[in-house]
């Protein structure tokens, strides 16, 4: 449910709702002066209609995500009307205003900008996003290609895949001796399992057809991947992909709380610590517009790289 | 083995039995199978679905390993597929994400890229699919063309690696009459220029009796076998019209339809 309200913001990119809907009456409203203006009386009438049928289409459409983030906002004013400590909207959005006058300041290593903590953050998944991929795509092909292999691994990631990847912060810590490994490694295990097993189950899956043209036609092993198992096996790789950067995402808010240093998970739990509710609200926001944005990002390339 | 016994049996299936391990035991597809076929026949094999004639082709083919019994093709048993036989498969088996000349290509580069250079494969490709009448669709993409092209580009495949052996599963079963009617005479006059051994599954009488030089009719299966086979020997080049009248042609319908509809009815399920 919530991809699809995702995909229908992603055609307006503006983020605040106030401004959307102060956006769309005025859309209905430039119709009458349009037409009026023009000359010619049937065509006229004609692109009166077109114009009145976009302007519908797009209130329509644009209605019900725009009446959902309302009565989000609504709700968030109440509560914080009757809590204490609780800012709301208002107080909220002229503190990010504030926030992202100067996102990429440096104070001292301790001090940066929220723009420096994101990017801290995003290069920590893409490390650990890169490695996964680079250790799980290959094993997921293996497994997926011999039933050996496949019987060999079945224990280990049924074992291992229900752990929460944080359980291995400890491991990560003793063995690399320093927190930014550790949080990339806790990284690269939470990705590796979605792309080995989708890639296993998408070699898996390749289509006895495909195969036994392979066999006629003799091809060698080489060809058999190039040609057939990776074309074939690229959305289900792709659905790996997009569900592990979406966890990788998850996870390292909560690593980086553990590990510290300069991220946006530390730099939540030092607002936390400074008490400044409006700053952990905005990240809340934050992260979730990052990872929607890495997500759709992944969406586009998967269909670029998907065959049909 | 002289020339010309090798000639005479050129295909070679010998007490093939064929039995599949299933999840609910094992089950007896195939029984005592016996067949000789000549260099440059051309052989249909009839029978009611299920009773087993995609397992024999895919026994000729090496895609599967009788249980017992031996097959060989040209003097040497068959242990795996090779480029030598060639199959056209039942639902074309296309690559999806190659264009036609690339899905063409693939077969040719496997079986000539050790003699010829890029520019002699893509020029044996070309033919190829010129040949099926296809040229204007060699950059296409399998979902771009109607399903009598795709079967054709399957056609213009496994006819690009010159294969000694040319292995057809109901290659016009999905197509419509006309289509069909088409492609059977393209078939023909294409398997009398290049001389090469055919072995085509179909379930239409027509067909079988248009293009084979002998049909191969097997009963009904559990442990199906082969019931009797037909001599067609109508005179080539045959013309569809022509034999629509020719006693010949209809005593030859006739006496299939007698096998398959009154000495091997299959139960309506
Ligand atoms: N790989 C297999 N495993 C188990 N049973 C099979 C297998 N292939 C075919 N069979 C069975 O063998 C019989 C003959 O199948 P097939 O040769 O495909 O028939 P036909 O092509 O004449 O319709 C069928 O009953 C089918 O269920
Ligand atoms: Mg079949």
């Amino acid at each position: 449910m919530s991809v699809v309200s995702f995909t229908k913001e992603k055609v307006m990119p503006d983020s605040e709702p106030a401004v959307k809907t102060a956006q769309a009456k005025p859309v209905v409203a430039v119709v009458k002066p349009l037409s009026t203006t023009a000359t010619a009386a049937t065509p006229l009438l004609q692109k009166r209609g077109a114009w009145a049928a976009t302007a519908k289409r797009i209130f329509e459409w644009l209605l019900p995500p725009v009446t959902g983030l309302l009565i989000f906002a609504a709700i968030w004013a109440t509560v914080s009307a009757l809590t204490q400590g609780l800012p709301g909207p208002v107080k909220t959005w002229e503190s990010a205003v504030e926030l992202f006058r100067d996102p990429f300041y440096i104070n001292n290593p301790n001090d940066m900008g929220i723009g420096w903590n994101i990017l801290n953050s995003l290069k920590r998944v893409a490390t650990g996003f890169a490695l996964a991929a680079i250790v799980g795509i290959p094993m997921g092909f293996v497994i997926g290609r011999y039933a050996f292999m496949s019987r060999m691994a079945a224990p280990i990631i049924s074992l291992l895949k229900p752990v929460s990847p944080l359980a291995w912060l400890p491991i990560g810590l003793l063995v690399f001796k320093a927190a930014n490994p550790a949080a990339i490694w806790v990284i690269f295990i939470t990705a590796v399992w979605p792309m080995i097993i989708n890639t296993a189950v998408g070699v898996s899956k390749v289509p006895q057809d495909y195969m036994n043209v392979a066999k006629v036609l003799n091809l060698s092993e080489w060809k058999v991947i190039t040609k057939i198992l990776l074309p074939y096996v690229m959305p289900y790789m792709m659905t790996g992909v997009r569900l592990s950067i979406g966890a990788a995402w998850l996870v390292i808010v909560a690593a980086e709380m553990l590990t510290g240093g300069v991220g946006i998970g530390f730099w939540v739990w030092d607002e936390w610590n400074n008490l400044n509710v409006e700053h952990i609200i905005i990240a809340i926001f934050i992260v979730g517009i990052v990872g929607l944005l890495l997500e759709q990002c992944l969406v586009l390339l998967a269909k670029r790289y998907s065959y049909e | 083995m002289t020339t010309n016994m090798m000639q005479d049996r050129y295909v070679l299936i010998e007490n093939v039995n064929m039995t599949f391990q299933t999840k609910k035991g094992s089950f007896q597809a195939l029984k005592d199978i016996n067949l000789n076929i000549r260099e440059g026949e051309f052989i249909s094999i009839i029978g009611h679905s299920g009773c087993g004639k995609s397992t024999v082709l895919n026994l000729i083919a090496g895609l599967l390993q009788p249980t017992e019994g031996y097959l060989f093709c040209a003097g040497r048993e068959i242990a795996k597929p090779g480029p030598e036989r060639a199959v056209v498969f039942q639902n074309h088996s296309l690559l999806p994400w190659l264009t036609c000349f690339e899905n063409v290509y693939l077969a040719v580069e496997r079986v000539f890229s050790e003699t010829e250079g890029p520019a002699q494969l893509a020029e044996r490709t070309r033919a190829a699919l010129e040949l099926v009448g296809l040229s204007h669709a060699m950059e296409k993409r399998p979902n771009e063309i109607s399903g009598g092209m795709k079967q054709r580009v399957g056609i213009a495949r496994a006819l690009a690696m010159e294969p000694k052996v040319l292995l057809l599963d109901e290659p016009f079963g999905a197509l419509d009459a006309l289509t069909r009617a088409g492609l059977q005479d393209e078939l023909m006059s294409i398997m009398a220029r290049s001389g090469c051994t055919a072995v085509m599954v179909t379930h239409d009488v027509d067909e079988a009796v248009l293009l084979s030089d002998r049909i191969v009719m097997m009963t009904n299966g559990p442990a199906a076998t082969i019931g009797e086979i037909l001599e067609v020997d109508l005179p080539r080049p045959r013309k569809r019209l022509e034999l629509v009248e020719d006693p010949a042609y209809t005593h030859l319908r006739s006496e299939v339809l007698k096998f398959l509809y009154e000495r091997h009815a299959k139960k309506a399920a």
